[in-house]
């Protein structure tokens, strides 16, 4: 667990040079699009709740794991798995919507770095969820082992710490975008 | 089909005939060199059927003690390729004056000097480091391995996958032309539209994964698994060193490989990061990348520091003098280290009150490191002083790294250092902190380790010449550089217009080949050894009169270490236990839990090293294939619960019984 | 399923870490209130952005900045499970050394690139330049 964590601590860093960038660079719009006319905040109000209510549920999933209750545990991940992809299906709508306008990643730096930060946290969404697949089919398999259950609170560390960078995300980039 | 160019860049992406360096007569001779010695080491190796056995017990194994050799192993053949490129450098410097142009065309030097840095860093000082770490920590520690040991081997390998692709681009296509650290715009596609990059950024990353995953790996290993008693400030100051090292890895090695990420999208994608329009600036490149590279300077040479403080304790048959400070200095410089990455870039322009900031905590960091070298010199004083080799290469080290230093300290000064920057004074400063400090701290190690991990001594009078021919070829190859540096002559340059300066280049030159002398010395040290390996053995597992941990047990140790976890009392827990007069326990053995070898480790990096190389040549089926294969293999992977066995009772009495007659024949 | 499987992360010689000393049983209480606070810590920013009701930008930055912080604490204890003495303090001491780490590389990055930008460009707005 300590050893999953420290990985963890290093993911953070590798935000931390992602937010840096998006930083420096995020108002350099190149006479392009600004975050205001880009960003549709009730759209990222959704996707945000999306990923608080796969928090909670991972949360009730590990609460069942507690209490030995296999088959409540699973329904509850594949529920998480699920919000996880909601989530995941409306940044990709975002985002398509947004290079459908002319505002690509190439467009300027401020959008290659918007779309590098998010799209990072969503690639490790997807990994996450790859991640959710597999312990599923190992928990259905061999049963909550020692071993399941150990990479299940790792996976929930995962989990929680992306809703960490998440805040991160909407509040540095969405809020303070649209205020600029 | 071959004349159907749609196809054939379907199928082999960028790669053409053309990639082949045919036209290039240095890299075909080399090529033919190392075909011709690869396939005699195939063939000797298919002969005496020895592919079984690396297979099984290195290739695939998780025992630390064959990762840590391994790595060396890995690093030493690094250095000499390394080395032939600073050779080649030296002698092309020293030749091209009065309007002669050297031997060396600038598309080929160029890769050189690249390939130079980013070889020496990454794939010989990085797995020194490593190696000599993941040897000797859980030693110390009284640790039966380490705390992942699968993720151990995989680590390994990727390491040797990055050092392989970079040995790939000698021969098929080119390396980067761009210095070491590959600033943009440079970098970018718009100048550098070649491979040479792409190389360069999968290889680092293929690599960066290794060194993170083994620096969290002895990071976890060092906090929890450390044998009873032995609190924090009882540890070894080489383990000590060896903790602040991983941190250190695991805070920066990540921004390495989000910059890299993004200088790759840049090439990739076509984003707009670091070119220099719609909105880039390549000047966040060179400032990410040394939040990066300055704390890298330590994670090399603070290993160095913990050597040099069990070899000058040992070899003064004392006790570390101050070691409660070596430990605070050890922790300030880990911090400090981050403070720090803005000396690399004075000339950036930020201002005097951001110049004057770095330039003072860059300063303030040279306290600490003094500390150090008065803790040894205290040690030294009035200790009974053996002059055997790893106490000479720590001598060494004291004279040639406080020189380095001060020099450091100058450039710390930001008006100096906008005219020193980039010249050949820098160079020579910082081969003055690297070699003085890394270099011979890790042939000290090694010399200081290799008993331990072989079973017999390395041959003095060997490593002595090595020594000699080292520590006098560095001084002839680098002072020359301070002077030409003072002279205002810039680094990376083929050719030269003033004849007055040829001077000091061929002087330099013969020191880079005072060097060469000292390396062959120490392959030969090694051959002679192995050679009178009956002569030098150990039979004690003590040769040294050693004071920690790792020299309680036989030399070579078992696969489990020990057979009990011994129980700490003080810092210098073996030279405690001898004090005490320990008695090995004869009986009361117990079957022991070991990890398994597993072959994942190598096919997973294989992979890795597969899809970088289809990247690189942009052979997207096959990068998408690998990449696949990559994610299966590893899921397939946590699909075998079955790691672990046990070593049964009868094999670790047998194994502890040998160890106790060894001990009595060689007392008697 | 068999009991005798064995720590499947690899895990050496030493059999004491099978269990994760100090990682405390998550209640649903816990769970629940963690919920509750950061949907209305989440709240808050969006509203105040979307309604504008500070009127004044700065304060609604540091509104928003403030929150996020909070919000990330919340997450912490809550949902990462995070106390001082999980792994005998040494995921505390990891996160801390961890933030200082992000607060150095943020703060230094736009510190240092603010200054280059105030002196080797002056007058240039970089959002405007093509």
């Amino acid at each position: 667990m300590l050893g999953f964590w420290l990985y963890l601590m290093s993911d953070c860093l590798v935000f931390a040079v992602l937010f840096a960038t998006y930083g420096v660079l995020g108002a350099n719009y190149a006479a392009g699009p600004s975050p205001k006319e880009l960003f549709d905040l009730p759209l990222v109000a959704l996707n945000t709740s999306m990923l608080l209510l796969s928090s909670i549920t991972y949360g009730f999933a590990v609460l069942e794991m507690q209490k030995k209750n296999q088959n409540a545990m699973l329904l509850w991940l594949v529920v998480t798995g699920l919000f996880g992809a909601a989530f995941l299906s409306i940044e990709l709508y975002e985002f398509a919507h947004m290079i459908h306008e002319g505002a690509t990643p190439q467009r300027s730096a401020f959008l290659s770095s918007f779309f590098t930060l998010v799209g990072t946290h969503g690639l490790h969404v997807t990994f996450g969820i790859i991640w959710m697949i597999t312990l599923i089919v190992q928990v259905w398999k061999f049963g909550l082992i020692e071993a399941n259950k150990r990479r299940l609170l790792c996976l929930s560390m995962f989990w929680h710490f992306l809703d960490v960078v998440w805040i991160g995300v909407f509040t540095f980039v969405y809020l303070m975008g649209v205020l600029r | 089909m071959f004349d159907n160019p749609e196809l054939m860049k379907a199928i082999f992406g960028r790669l053409t005939l053309e990639a082949l360096p045919l036209h290039e007569p240095i890299l075909v001779a080399t090529f033919a060199a190392v075909a011709i010695g690869g396939v005699a080491m195939v063939g000797a190796l298919t002969y005496f059927k020895l592919w079984g056995y690396l297979w099984k017990e290195w290739f695939t194994s998780i025992d630390h003690k064959r990762i840590g050799i391994m790595y060396v192993v890995l690093a030493l053949v690094m250095l000499l390729r390394g080395f032939a490129d600073a050779i080649m450098m030296r002698v092309q410097q020293a030749m091209a004056f009065n309007g002669s142009e050297g031997y060396l065309p600038a598309h080929h030097f160029d890769q050189i000097f690249t390939a130079h840095g980013v070889i020496m860093i990454f794939f010989v000082a990085m797995p020194l480091v490593t190696g000599l770490m993941n040897y000797v920590v859980p030693l110390q520690i009284g640790a039966r391995d380490v705390a992942f040991p699968f993720l151990n081997n995989f680590s390994f390998w990727m390491t040797a996958a990055g050092a392989a692709l970079v040995m790939a681009s000698l021969f098929i296509g080119e390396f980067a032309r761009t210095g070491w650290l590959a600033y943009p715009p440079l970098s970018n596609i718009a100048y550098s539209p070649d491979v040479g990059v792409d190389y360069y950024i999968w290889s680092l990353q293929v690599a960066g994964v290794g060194t993170l995953l083994s620096g969290v790996n002895l990071i976890a290993t060092i906090v929890k698994m450390r044998a009873p008693g032995m609190t924090l400030m009882k540890m070894p100051v080489f383990t000590w060193t060896a903790l602040c090292t991983n941190v250190l890895i695991v805070a920066a090695f990540p921004v390495l490989t989000g910059v890299l990420a993004l200088l790759s999208l840049d090439r990739y994608a076509g984003t707009n990061f670091f070119t220099s329009d719609f909105g880039g600036n390549a000047m966040m490149y060179v400032n990410l990348i040394w939040i990066w590279g300055h704390p890298e300077v330590y994670i090399l040479v603070l290993p160095a520091f913990g050597v040099f403080s069990e070899v000058t304790s040992t070899f003064s048959g004392k006790k570390l003098f101050g070691y409660t400070s070596m430990v605070y200095a050890t922790v300030v410089i880990t911090i400090l280290s981050y403070l720090v990455w803005l000396h690399h870039f004075f000339t950036m322009g930020s201002g005097a009150s951001v110049n004057s900031f770095f330039g003072i905590t860059t300063m303030i960091i040279s306290i600490p490191t003094g500390a150090k070298i008065f803790n040894w010199l205290f040690t030294m004083y009035r200790g009974r002083i053996r002059f055997e080799v790893p106490m000479m290469w720590t001598i060494a080290f004291m004279l040639t790294f406080v020189i380095g230093g001060m020099t450091g300290v100058l450039l710390a000064v930001p008006p100096a250092d906008f005219v020193l920057h980039n010249s050949l004074f820098l160079i020579a400063h910082f081969h003055n902190v690297i070699i003085g400090g890394v270099v011979f701290g890790m042939f000290a190690g090694i010399t200081y380790w290799f008993p331990k991990a072989f079973g017999f001594k390395l041959d003095p009078f060997w490593g002595k010449m090595s020594f000699w021919f080292w520590v006098i070829g560095f001084w002839f190859a680098f002072m020359p550089l301070y002077v030409l540096g003072f002279m205002g002559v810039t680094r990376r340059l083929r050719v030269f217009d003033d004849p007055s300066l040829q001077i000091w280049f061929i002087i330099a030159a013969l020191g880079a080949a005072m060097i060469a002398i000292g390396i062959a010395c120490f392959l030969i040290q090694i051959a002679v050894s192995i050679k009178n390996r009956e002569k030098l053995r150990d039979w004690t597992g003590d040769p040294w009169n050693g004071r920690t941990l790792e020299w309680s047990t036989s030399s070579p140790p078992p696969v489990y270490n020990f057979a009990f976890t011994p129980v700490i009392h003080d810092n210098d827990a073996w030279w405690d236990m001898k004090k005490r007069g320990y008695q090995r326990p004869a009986d009361g053995f117990k079957a022991i839990h070991m990890p398994s070898n597993t072959s994942a480790g190598i096919i997973l990096a294989g992979l890795s090293a597969l899809v970088a190389f289809a990247l690189i040549w942009q052979i997207w089926w096959l990068a998408i294939v690998g990449f696949l294969g990559l994610i299966g293999t590893a899921i397939g992977h946590t699909f075998n619960y079955h790691r672990s066995f046990y070593i049964p009772r009868e094999k670790v009495v047998e194994t502890e019984r040998a160890r106790t007659q060894l001990l009595q024949t060689a007392r008697a | 399923m068999s009991t005798g499987t064995h720590s499947a992360h690899g895990h050496g010689g030493h059999d004491s870490h099978g269990h994760d000393s100090g990682h405390p049983e998550s209640t649903f209480k816990g769970y629940m209130i963690g919920f509750v606070l950061s949907v209305i810590l989440t709240a808050i920013p969006f509203w105040l952005v979307m309604s504008g009701t500070l009127g004044n930008k700065d304060a609604t930055t540091v509104a928003i900045l403030v929150l996020g912080a909070i919000q990330i604490v919340v997450h912490m204890i809550y949902f990462l499970h995070m106390t001082p003495s999980s792994e005998s303090g040494w995921t505390m001491m990891a996160l801390i050394f961890t933030v200082v780490m992000v607060v150095i590389t943020l703060s230094g990055s736009l510190w240092v690139m603010y200054h280059m930008n105030a002196n080797m460009m002056p007058g240039m707005d970089p959002s405007q330049l093509p």
